[in-house]
């Protein structure tokens, strides 16, 4: 507490039109600290960094900087780069159809014209120096998400920030990334370096930060230090409830064994994407895909939606022989896919949430079959009411509500399908505590009532919860299934790293 | 609640519903006749109506179908045809060979003759929509092929000369079916407009368009297939544009393929534009579109009935084209918007400061 | 060790500069081809200084659409600047009697160029800070351009300035490049002055985007405004500077136009828009911004003049046959980038799968 302070915000307001996203914030960052900023989604936590960044102009309140005098005013990205703020988003904002170096130096060199052999210069020894494998005149395009996420953080750090953001930066990246990412935190809170870290990984934050501040409903709840608050606690914080015991789950197990008839069986499906495999599930089971990112089990089920182009293999369903080329021609069988990508490839992000809900159904019901408005209505209203989503209206666009809610409306539009199998890759990456159990629970309601799930998660405690069985995926084969008192932690990581790990 | 949607709602109109409505006071100031409708027996003897309203009805025709299509392709494809004006030349070229091929020109063979049209439309605007939905090319790149090469075409099917259909079918397609009083090209928008209207009504083209336009990967996922929907919106656009180089043709009775629909495309675009449409794709109004197309063709109309020189019209049309687009910028707008509501506040501030005291 | 690697290491082509290189090599081909099959003309070159002599202000107003395309952004009104800056330069020489005939033609110079800053400035102005859609706008742009052609004047002016007339005459001869006439004459290569000016103009982009910090900040523009905007550049200045450097080149291409055909005329120029769209597109600038090269949109223009060319000297020389060909060759091209492309994307993502399933060991 010693530490000199950095950056002041007091009494930040931010309203947009009919919801107030920040109301009466504070937040403090000490030097060379790492400051984690908690809370579910919509909460505030994105609004206050774009607030802080330029990026949204603040209603009122005020900002203040070591180093600068008075109330700064920060009325764009540049602005704050100037007052030393640097962030690095979630989602990579980089320019891919320039160089690695480009991309590190563009918009914070002196001067009108472009050194490039000084700048390849600099950019190669930084990337060194970080071991980023880059190459700086390497098109940013042709990198993989991971490097051109480092890029951005190199980016970041080559300036002579004294606050640097980070927006879920771990989202994308694997274990030893994330281990790397550290170590160059924890070396820049060293040279003295104000941190924000914004993340749903909990431990992650118990990892890194040295405070917590916490967000709910655009309200601050608190500021904390980390040894001061136990995970259970700062989940309470963050959901505003005590947190209900999520060992309480009970998980259904399908009845299992020879004489039961699978629902879908695959042999030998593979597609562009993905090697051959064979998949079962049964009427009512939960399974679920797991495997480190790019281990292929995303790839898996979008072979078995047909979201991918299918090369190969024999499909049933209830015994029956099936031909499933496409994703329409998977969801006539009765299948739903959530995608892993929700912006990407799940929500029509200007159409409003009622379209947005309706919209598989109304493509089963196909083309010359439009659901009437009054339909339409009805449906929507009984989803929003039983998933509880959040939204002003039915009409409102879909990408004015926050991530959890999104989601929920996509869950909405397959649920309102009544699928009997319902692949949801990733529903839990990006949503708030609160929403993640439910997300769980709603899982488990399902399969009870006869529905089959496959569940794939990065987080292997959620598997462990819902799923009934469980497949191992490395390097985009099938290396092992485990049931029963083989599903705890230790046995699957030990599964997912292989002989070696 | 259901007030503010409604506003909203009408909210993509207010601008092209406001041009129209200075248009309208500004004829009425200017000049109270333009306004006036009458009776006339034209040349070949029937009783028509006349009048500058009339005339711009009449001679949007064209522009309002073609923009009706436009609407379709932008919201599906995220990209504007500026092949229609060659197109519809092609068109009109077909339409004419077929029926001097036929020799007499009927009901039946002007009936077999559109159809004809039709498929050669549709033809050549499959060729865009595969360029545009199956090797992922930006609609105007696609287009511009047949931009630059589509009136030649249209040479090549008919040679140099400018044919002449001369026959009383022609005539009532051109202008007025005997004994019916309303210009007949005023049907042909009336037509399309219901057949879209009904294909809204009775499909699902409308929501599929629009996921398509907005989110292309997600449709795709959602069962939609996109590559089918993007062909649809330009097949329906080659009919809109067959029924607009037909009455093009049927209009003067005879078929030049330098001048006939010439530069429509970019009047499409504009309907499109100023109906307050994204030219980016996604969610769309058939009506703004239309609106647009009465819009350009009043200001147009305008413009003669003041005395300007017809080869002088584009730079008026230009000024009055900026203003419109820029009181529908979206930083104009929110710039007003911010203005209106600060003066509200202001407003109920003094209004509860006078409660208290 | 690995720094020294690094330097070593080739970079592949980029996509742009792929594009960029099929371009070159086609119109290699095709002038070789018509060399080997039409001979003639084309053996000589004065035939290439002919291509830019004629070309000279197609090639400029290229360059103008390729820096807006890159940028994300398109400029439709670069054929009716021409149009209007030909038909009141050309007004101006016949009506203009202060000082000498350099000053006038000085005058009539920055008149030209400052008409098409005006529009860059105005259509600028519109599409960045109002933010209003660039296709809209320089159509309104084009429209106005062309009325005012023919508020002007809707009769052809010729020029008439004789100070004019003779520097538009003015040729620099290069006599080794020449070839010996029939009688036995030497006649040397000549070269207008429009086609230096043009050749220059590309040189001087190509540096701009290469080298200045606007350049690449349109490049950044419209590889991703979003990300433009977050990594600190001030987009709606690099969007505005790159419409007021195409009006600015639009004004330029209309007085080397006029220098070409000392005349003004309503429908000068008319549709050149597209060609140079063409120009861009077969030079290897997508319309999605963020790719092209100047250079590639040369060797587009020069495809384009080519093509005349050759339908020129053939037995087919007719507009249309010309018009078809235009549009094949671009047909031919649209498609090639197309496949080009996406089989680089695709070996690319195979690339991205098989790093990711197989993660390096250590």
């Amino acid at each position: 507490m010693e530490s000199e302070i950095v950056l002041t915000m007091r009494g930040i307001c931010k309203y947009f039109p009919g919801v107030c996203a920040l109301e009466d914030v504070d937040f403090t960052l000490r030097k060379g600290t790492i400051h984690a900023l908690m809370g579910e989604n919509g909460a505030g936590k994105s609004t206050l960094i774009k607030v802080l960044t330029g990026v949204y102009p603040m209603d009122q309140g005020e900002i203040r900087i070591d180093g600068i005098e008075g109330v700064v005013s920060i009325r764009s990205p540049q602005d704050a780069q100037n007052c030393g703020i640097s962030t690095v988003y979630q989602e990579i904002t980089l320019c891919p159809n320039l160089t690695v170096a480009e991309n590190m130096f563009i918009g914070r060199t002196e001067g009108r014209r472009v050194d490039w052999k000084t700048m390849d210069r600099r950019a190669g020894e930084l990337l060194d120096s970080l071991g980023i494998p880059a190459r700086p005149r390497q098109q940013l395009g042709s990198c993989s998400l991971a490097v051109q996420q480092m890029v951005a953080i190199a980016r970041a750090v080559d300036t002579d920030c004294k606050v640097l953001i980070l927006d879920e930066p771990t989202s994308s990246l694997d274990d030893k990334e994330v281990e790397m990412l550290f170590r160059l935190m924890r070396d820049l809170k060293a040279r003295g370096v104000g941190i924000v870290f914004v993340t749903h990984f909990l431990e992650q934050v118990y990892a890194v930060s040295d405070q917590i501040t916490v967000l709910r409903n655009g309200k601050l709840v608190g500021e904390f230090d980390v040894k001061d608050l136990p995970q259970v606690q700062l989940v309470e914080k963050m959901i505003g409830k005590d947190l209900e015991d999520l060992s309480n789950i009970k998980k259904h197990t399908a009845p299992t064994g020879q004489n039961v008839q699978p629902l879908y069986e695959a042999e030998g499906l593979s597609s562009t994407e993905s090697r051959p495999f064979d998949f079962h599930i049964a009427k009512g089971e939960v399974n679920g895909f797991t495997g480190l990112l790019g281990s292929g089990r995303s790839e898996s089920v979008r072979a078995i939606f047909g979201a991918d182009r299918v090369t190969g293999g024999k499909v049933k369903i209830n015994g029956k022989d099936v031909h499933i080329a496409s994703p329409h021609d998977a969801m006539k069988q009765g299948i739903g896919y959530l995608p892993e990508d929700r912006k990407r490839d799940g929500i029509i992000a200007d159409l409003s949430v009622r379209e947005n809900i309706n919209l598989a159904l109304q493509v089963m019901q196909g083309f010359f079959h439009p659901l009437s408005k009054a339909q339409m209505r009805q449906f929507a209203d009984e989803y929003i009411a039983a998933l509880q989503i959040k939204t002003a209206s039915q009409d409102t666009p879909i990408k004015a509500l926050s991530g959890g809610n999104q989601q929920k409306v996509i869950l909405a539009r397959w649920l309102l399908t009544h699928p009997q199998y319902l692949i949801l890759d990733e529903p839990t990456r990006g949503i708030d505590v609160g929403t993640k159990t439910e997300i769980q629970k709603l899982v488990l309601k399902l399969s009870e009532e006869g529905m089959s799930v496959t569940f794939i998660s990065s987080e292997i405690e959620e598997m462990l919860r819902t799923c009934s069985r469980l497949i191992v995926m490395r390097d985009r084969k099938i290396v092992g299934e485990l049931t029963g008192d083989e599903l705890t932690q230790a046995h699957v990581m030990k599964t997912i790293a292989g002989g070696e790990g | 609640m259901l007030k503010k949607k409604k506003i909203a709602d009408f909210g993509q109109l207010l601008i092209p519903l406001v041009a129209l409505a200075i248009l309208i006071i500004f004829n009425l100031f200017r000049d109270l006749s333009f306004f006036s409708i009458g009776m006339k027996v034209n040349n070949s003897g029937n009783i028509v109506l006349t009048g500058n309203l009339i005339s711009i009805i009449d001679s949007a025709s064209e522009l309002a179908i073609i923009a009706m299509g436009m609407t379709l392709v932008t919201a599906a494809c995220g990209g504007q045809d500026i092949s229609v004006g060659a197109v519809g030349a092609i068109s009109g070229a077909v339409f004419v060979k077929v029926l001097q091929g036929m020799g007499n020109i009927t009901v039946g063979t002007v009936i077999l003759a559109f159809l004809l049209c039709c498929l050669a439309t549709i033809c050549f605007k499959l060729f865009n929509g595969t360029l545009v939905a199956v090797f992922k090319i930006q609609p105007m790149i696609a287009t511009l092929i047949l931009y630059s090469c589509g009136r030649s075409i249209a040479y090549w099917i008919n040679g140099d000369a400018t044919p002449q259909l001369n026959s009383p079918v022609i005539s009532s397609l051109g202008m007025t079916i005997p004994g019916v009083p309303v210009p007949t090209p005023i049907f042909a928008v009336l037509f399309v407009g219901l057949l879209l209207f009904l294909a809204f009504k009775f499909t699902s083209l409308s929501l599929y368009t629009q996921s398509v336009g907005i989110n292309k990967g997600a449709a795709r996922l959602n069962g939609i297939n996109p590559t089918l929907i993007q062909l649809l919106s330009f097949v329906l656009l080659g009919v809109c544009v067959a029924v607009a180089g037909v009455i093009g043709v049927c209009r003067l009775g005879q078929l030049n393929h330098k001048t006939l629909l010439v530069d429509i495309e970019m009047d499409a675009i504009l309907a499109v534009a100023i109906g307050g449409n994204n030219l980016g794709g996604g969610k769309f109004k058939l009506s703004g579109s239309i609106l647009g197309a009465y819009i350009i063709q009043m200001l147009t109309t305008t413009l003669y009935a003041m005395k300007v020189a017809p080869v002088n019209i584009k730079a008026y049309k230009a000024i009055v084209i900026i203003i419109i687009v820029v009181a529908g910028s979206p930083v104009v707008k929110s710039k007003v918007t911010a203005l209106v509501n600060k003066i509200r506040t202001k407003r109920r501030a003094s209004t509860i400061q006078k409660g208290v005291s | 060790m690995s720094g020294n690697n690094k330097n070593v290491h080739r970079e592949p082509l980029t996509d742009a500069q792929l594009l960029m290189v099929i371009s070159i090599g086609i119109f290699a081909a095709m002038y070789l081809g018509a060399m080997v099959t039409l001979g003639g003309g084309f053996l000589k070159a004065q035939q290439i200084f002919d291509l830019l002599n004629d070309n000279a202000a197609l090639i400029i107003i290229s360059c103008a659409l390729t820096v807006v395309m890159i940028g994300g952004g398109i400029n439709i009104s670069v054929g009716g600047v021409i149009g209007l800056t030909v038909m009141s330069c050309a007004l101006f020489l016949n009506n203009c009697t202060i000082g000498s005939d350099f000053v006038t033609i000085l005058l009539t110079f920055l008149l030209a160029l400052g008409i098409g800053l005006a529009f860059g400035l105005l259509q600028g102005f519109l599409v960045s800070y109002l933010e209003i859609q660039p296709f809209i706008v320089t159509l309104a742009g084009m429209f106005l351009a062309r009325g005012l052609t023919t508020i002007l004047s809707v009769n052809p002016v010729k020029v008439t300035h004789a100070g004019f007339l003779a520097l538009s005459k003015t040729k620099l001869k290069i006599s080794w490049l020449g070839y010996v006439a029939q009688n036995g004459n030497l006649i040397p290569a000549k070269i207008e002055i429009g086609a230096i000016v043009a050749v220059a103009v590309v040189l001087i982009m190509w540096m701009v985007l290469r080298y200045l910090k606007l350049g690449r900040n349109i490049y950044a523009l419209g590889g991703n405004r979003q990300s433009a905007l977050m990594l600190g550049i001030n987009v709606k200045k690099t969007c505005f500077s790159s419409y007021v450097i195409s009006g600015v080149l639009s004004g330029l291409a209309g007085f080397v136009f006029l220098m070409h055909k000392p005349a003004g005329n309503a429908s000068v120029a008319m549709r050149s828009e597209m060609d140079a769209i063409a120009a861009s597109i077969i030079g290897g600038t997508l319309l999605t911004g963020g790719v092209g090269n100047v250079i590639g949109s040369f060797f587009g223009a020069m495809i384009l003049a080519t093509i005349q060319k050759i339908i020129a000297l053939s037995p087919l020389n007719a507009s249309w046959w010309q018009e078809m060909a235009n549009g094949a060759m671009l047909g031919f091209f649209i498609m090639l980038q197309s496949v080009v492309l996406s089989a680089r994307a695709k070996r690319r993502g195979k690339l991205e799968a098989n790093q990711q399933g197989h993660p390096k060991k250590e």
